[in-house]
């Protein structure tokens, strides 16, 4: 057990290639190669959590359908708890919890609470776990009022919730989350990654998961995976992805009237101006305060925010830095 | 096993859920079992012993197909639809990495689906049925058993043939195309258009060797007391026969499904 821990889950050369007919001018098909994940290696220690980020059609959801055992790797070798997913799919299944955003794992036409006695009885979780982990997981995401309802009137923020619940009552070792925020407000976004991370210190889960929400990868994550094309362009810290694709966050001050660029600000360049509003930029590393104390001290200051950088422009800018 | 019990109960409350369309099944199997009824009177008028049928038997027949045409699934329907959507969308990533079995699980929510027909619609119909008409019902208790034994093991054999047709999905995506064969089939060759032993010489053998014989024909004639003694081990064990190739042939289709073909969408 111990051995696996430090290479829990585990990618060496691991490849998908999907086989698609397309059109090609009348009645014609040309058979097409998809290679969906190109030879990607990694390892996850017991107890990370790790972002797997990259644009669409990266390979990410490919990735953790691998890593589940659904879908067989066309190359390479994987294993999770020492464990080759797509072979021991079931016994591999007592021991991972998985929420695909855009899917549901609960019945339609069933209350919540009994999806989650259905999930109770596939999983054998003991009584006493199970009473404390729905308990634990109404009280955090805030299920109370839905319990009794079927799962067809639920809105997306609340499904989703329900199915974060419904992957975590039985004590999954690992937990593969693909877009678990989508479509939740800000407050349910709050209360689902404070969930993660108690669920993570408490019982020391991995966690793989793919977002395109920044702000998951910061609040979450120790480590960050870009994925593109099917292969990985960086493997690291969050602060060091920002480093390397020189991201930057904008700074939006509305001043008193109308007024030309801002100028003399250390660490700031003025990006944009619109009437009063102005936009400044600096990078994502550093800190605000500064900033805001200079403009301040010198400028009419009405109001102002901060806007954290998107994952995919700091991907872009990467990009722009390796081909230039 | 006390999951598979637990989805029989919920598919089973599931289905009690939908009243109107219960309603709407019992009327129409009644209207139909009327006319089914009229229509054999007018062939048995004309030959009489039809298959070595009398009239009450005939009528019992037409009765019972009603009865069970909802239960056994006869035109399709129950999870066959949802399962091959699941497959289409790529919903059935989500069936594939729970700690369940496929085949198990399906038949779970079919065998809660058709104990609810059986009861919701296959009994209201055989009362108007046998108000009506002169029907040919068994006295003995001990046949009513090997009766329900003989519908149950049909459900099995009609669960199984409706996997293996669901399962095309992996590879078609449109069920559409297989299901209809798999109803003009089941219909013909379960005896619910007409019973199989009026067919005669190779035609009838042939029918009466198929599967679908095991869905209607044979709980049919364990009711009419057709099958006594070694004839009735050997209904049963023609029954189980085929439940048993059939789910085995399931489970290596499966295999092959869930290997070889690709679950769809991110
Ligand atoms: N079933 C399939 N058949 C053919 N090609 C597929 C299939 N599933 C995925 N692909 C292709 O594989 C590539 C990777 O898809 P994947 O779903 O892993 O992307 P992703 O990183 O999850 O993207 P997104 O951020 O949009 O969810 C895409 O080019 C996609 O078109
Ligand atoms: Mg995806």
């Amino acid at each position: 057990m111990a051995a696996n821990d430090a290479a829990f889950i585990e990618l060496d050369a691991v490849e998908k290639v999907f086989t698609v007919r397309r059109r090609a001018g009348w009645m014609r098909r040309e058979r097409h190669e998809v290679r969906a994940v190109d030879g990607i290696s990694f390892q996850v220690p017991r107890g990370e959590v790790v972002g797997y980020i990259g644009p669409n059609g990266a390979g990410k959801s490919t990735t953790i359908k691998m890593l589940t055992g659904i879908l067989v790797p066309s190359g390479g070798r994987l294993r999770v708890a020492g464990i080759d997913p797509s072979k021991e799919r079931t016994r591999l299944a007592r021991r991972m919890g998985v929420v695909f955003g855009q899917r549901t794992t609960l019945w339609w036409d069933l209350p919540l609470r009994d999806s989650y006695a259905l999930v109770r009885r596939m999983y054998r979780i003991p009584d006493d776990r199970y009473r404390h982990n729905l308990e634990r997981c109404v009280e955090l995401l805030d299920l109370a009022e839905l319990l009794e309802v079927p799962v067809r009137q639920l809105s997306l923020g609340q499904r989703m919730r329900g199915d974060i619940a419904a992957a975590l009552l039985h004590d999954p070792d690992v937990l593969y989350l693909d877009e678990p925020t989508i479509g939740l407000d800000v407050i349910s976004k709050v209360k689902v990654r404070e969930f993660l991370r108690e669920v993570n210190t408490e019982q020391n889960t991995t966690v793989l998961l793919t977002t395109h929400d920044l702000t998951d990868i910061e609040q979450l994550c120790q480590r960050v995976m870009v994925i593109d094309h099917g292969r990985v362009m960086y493997d690291g810290s969050l602060a060091g992805l920002h480093a390397v694709g020189e991201s930057e966050r904008t700074l939006v001050v509305d001043l008193e009237r109308e007024l030309p660029p801002i100028e003399g600000v250390p660490g700031a360049r003025t990006v944009r101006v619109d009437g009063a509003r102005q936009w400044l930029a600096f990078p994502a590393a550093a800190s605000a305060a500064p900033i805001v104390a200079a403009v301040a001290a010198a400028y009419p200051l009405v109001d102002l925010s901060v806007r954290e950088p998107d994952i995919e422009d700091v991907i872009a800018k990467m990009y722009a830095e390796r081909s230039g | 096993m006390r999951l598979y019990t637990a989805v029989v109960a919920s598919s089973f409350r599931r289905y009690a859920t939908y009243r109107a369309a219960t309603a709407a099944g019992v009327f129409t199997n009644t209207v139909f079992g009327f006319i089914v009824a009229y229509t054999y009177i007018a062939l048995w008028d004309q030959r009489p012993h039809l298959g070595g049928y009398d009239l009450a038997q005939a009528m019992t027949f037409v009765w019972l197909g009603q009865a069970l045409l909802a239960a056994s699934a006869l035109m399709g329907g129950g999870f066959q639809e949802e399962f091959q959507e699941r497959i289409r969308s790529g919903d059935v990533a989500v069936d594939l990495y729970r700690p369940v079995d496929l085949q198990l699980w399906w038949l779970a929510g079919d065998v809660g689906r058709a104990i609810f027909q059986l009861l919701g619609r296959g009994i209201v119909p055989m009362i108007f049925g046998a108000l009506v008409f002169d029907l040919a019902l068994p006295a003995s208790p001990l046949t009513w058993l090997c009766f329900l034994l003989a519908v149950a093991l049909g459900i099995l054999v009609s669960f199984a043939l409706r996997y293996l047709v669901a399962l095309t999905a992996f590879w078609l995506l449109d069920g559409a195309g297989a299901n209809m064969i798999s109803v003009v089939l089941s219909l013909f060759f379960s005896g619910m258009i007409l019973p199989l032993n009026v067919f005669p010489g190779a035609l009838g053998e042939t029918a009466n060797a198929l599967p679908w014989a095991a869905i209607l024909q044979v709980p049919a004639d364990v009711l009419l007391g057709e099958h006594q003694g070694a004839g009735l081990v050997g209904a049963f064990a023609f029954q189980v026969g085929w439940a048993i190739a059939l789910l085995a042939a399931g489970r290596l289709l499966q295999s092959a499904a869930t290997r070889k073909v690709v679950v769809q969408g991110g």
